[in-house]
């Protein structure tokens, strides 16, 4: 804390950054470096050497003993559904979610505060509280009579309640910033409204939608509370994260890391994708 | 080709509407009934009996010691990372969003394997130095704060990058010391960002139930171990009363939590006309508050933040 700081120069916007990097930044006095590790300590203990030991006891029996547990087959049948539920759920998000973006964005209809607002509560619910209120409709007692406990459509409801906002929420500040003149000019020019859509909205908006059916993809992956009631505990309806927790349950560390592993690497994976995806769209910007 | 137009917007607004009616109004007027129908006593006796109060303290007791601490090493890093230089900062800064989006259940097992009492890497030294993590009160703590991690952070630090310095080095030359330069100048700043994260860290840390089913155990009874949530999910498995109304009460929680954002976000959009403020692009962090839920849950909002003005 005992650093020169140099006066800041803001002017314009341009400089600002520039002005404000080397006004603001100063470099880590006693005080200043005391706290910093114990930030990093902290965040070591909590999370950074938790999640290294799942990935050690993963490993524990080697690359074999790896291999060996995630290719178990009710491990590989676990994962099969998790990926194919979540790539479904990413997918009817994309689209679902686009349509709601739009219909939030550009069609003024009374109510439709309280729609934006809705859309939230699904996704910010306990996910045992999301779980327990999908039971109660669609359970065995389903009062609309649709019967959906112990089946994998169930699952794929399941994870479509908890990730509804993920594709809206991506898209509609991009469809907000959106100039309406182009989309004008298309229909001076005699385009249909879909294909302005397509031509025209579609490919600005896709770095978005991505993000958001990435976002949802991510999540759906690791999702345990949501689903776990609507599954009915049979081995169909078991994703990943739930073999995970019965191989726990069964002390089984080192194949319940082993899983662990393999959805930690996923949600890694999706991490840089996006990150990658950000890139390509401030690129393009 | 006008009442094309509109009729085409009539069946878009309609699938739409229906979308959100079926997957999430339905279900919430089911709830709901399910919870009043059985009655006033009913709705008593299930949040008022032995094991519900337990719940009620145990989620109490961990909600506020894991905002607590996600407050003080929210504020603390937020303060490191925007107004100091040093190797690995970008890093930090990705290392600590990633908590959200890690399963539930793979942070659970994770802080066993590190603090558990059998084999755990620091827990057999610490079970026989007496001090129990797993199966009890700070390992649910630890995991609760591990879920809700970066919510404070996020919040805090999109503003401590917007406001500058120029406050704090004016408070300096005036010979204010560092305590009561944050106090006086960086608290009241960054007050409004720093309840709000307070807010969404209360409501995740309210709700979790992976991660603390597995390294609480799962007790009941004696040494009970279930939080409210846990509790819930106890009463659906073994076909127990009850489960609905504890449920209920969450969803009014999470509601009164997602009112609240609202109301933050839309003062802050009138607010915000101006054009905003620059923000160093390496903690491009949304400099608007995030929607509720993303805010809440996941790492998009910086995504959204970055899109917006990539597109602009």
């Amino acid at each position: 804390m005992s650093t020169v700081v140099e006066p800041a120069t803001a002017a314009s916007p341009a400089r600002t950054r520039a002005a404000r990097d080397a006004s603001g930044a100063a470099r880590l006095g006693v005080g200043s470096g005391l706290g910093l590790g114990m930030a990093v300590l902290w965040l070591s203990l909590l999370v950074l050497i938790p999640l290294a030991a799942v990935v050690a006891r993963g490993f524990t029996g080697g690359w074999n003993g790896f291999w060996d547990n995630i290719t178990d087959p009710s491990a590989v049948r676990a994962l099969r559904l998790t990926v194919v539920s979540s790539l479904l759920v990413a997918a009817i998000n994309a689209v679902m979610g686009t349509l709601l973006a739009w219909v939030l964005v550009r069609d003024p209809f009374p109510g439709r505060r309280l729609v934006d607002l809705i859309i939230d509560i699904p996704f910010a619910l306990p996910t045992i509280v999301a779980g327990l209120v999908l039971l109660a409709v669609y359970g065995t007692d389903s009062p609309v009579g649709i019967h959906l406990l112990g089946t994998q459509r169930a699952i794929v409801l399941g994870l479509l309640f908890v990730t509804l906002p993920f594709a809206v929420r991506s898209v509609q500040p991009v469809l907000m910033a959106l100039d309406t003149e182009v989309e004008q000019a298309a229909a001076c020019l005699g385009a249909s409204p879909f294909t302005i859509f397509r031509r025209v909205v579609l490919p600005l908006l896709l770095p978005a939608i991505a993000s958001g059916a990435t976002l949802a993809f991510a999540r759906a992956m690791g999702e345990y509370g949501s689903v776990l009631l609507i599954s009915g505990g049979l081995s169909r309806t078991k994703v990943s994260s739930m073999y995970a927790y019965q191989k726990i349950e069964n002390f089984d560390f080192p194949a319940a890391a082993a899983t662990a592993t393999v959805l930690l690497a996923v949600s890694l994976l999706v991490i840089v994708g996006l990150d990658l995806l950000q890139r390509a769209a401030a690129r393009r910007g | 080709m006008g009442n094309r137009r509109s009729a085409t917007r009539l069946v878009q607004r309609t699938i739409a509407l229906l979308y959100v009616a079926v997957l999430v109004l339905v279900p919430l007027v089911v709830v709901t009934w399910k919870t009043v129908s059985p009655g006033p006593s009913a709705f008593w006796s299930a949040i008022s009996s032995q094991q519900a109060v337990t719940a009620f303290r145990l989620t109490a007791e961990i909600a506020l010691a894991s905002v607590a601490l996600n407050a003080v090493f929210g504020v603390g890093l937020g303060l490191l990372i925007t107004r100091y230089r040093f190797p690995g900062r970008r890093l930090l800064s990705a290392l600590a969003d990633l908590p959200l989006s890690v399963s539930p259940i793979v942070v659970g097992l994770a802080l066993v394997l590190v603090y558990g009492p059998v084999d755990g890497w620091f827990g057999g030294t610490l079970h026989s130095a007496g001090i129990e993590i797993i199966f009890s009160l700070p390992g649910m703590i630890l995991a609760t704060t591990f879920v809700s991690f970066p919510l404070v952070l996020r919040e805090v630090v999109p503003v401590l990058a917007e406001e500058g310095i120029e406050q704090e080095q004016a408070a300096r030359v005036l010979g204010a010391n560092a305590w009561q330069r944050f106090l006086r100048i960086t608290l009241p700043v960054i007050r409004p960002a720093l309840l709000y994260g307070i807010v969404l860290s209360l409501a995740r840390s309210i709700g979790e139930y992976g991660a603390v089913l597995v390294v609480s155990g799962n007790v009941s009874g004696e040494n009970q171990t279930q939080t409210v949530p846990l509790l819930v999910g106890e009463r659906v498995q073994q076909l127990e009363p009850g489960a609905f109304q504890l449920a209920f009460l969450l969803i009014v929680v999470t509601v009164l939590v997602i009112v609240l954002v609202f109301l933050r976000r839309r003062e802050s959009e009138s607010k915000h006309s101006e054009p905003p403020a620059v923000v160093p692009d390496d903690l491009a962090l949304s400099a608007d508050p995030a929607p509720a839920a993303l805010a809440l849950n996941n790492v998009a909002s910086n995504d959204v933040a970055q899109e917006k003005g990539g597109l602009r």
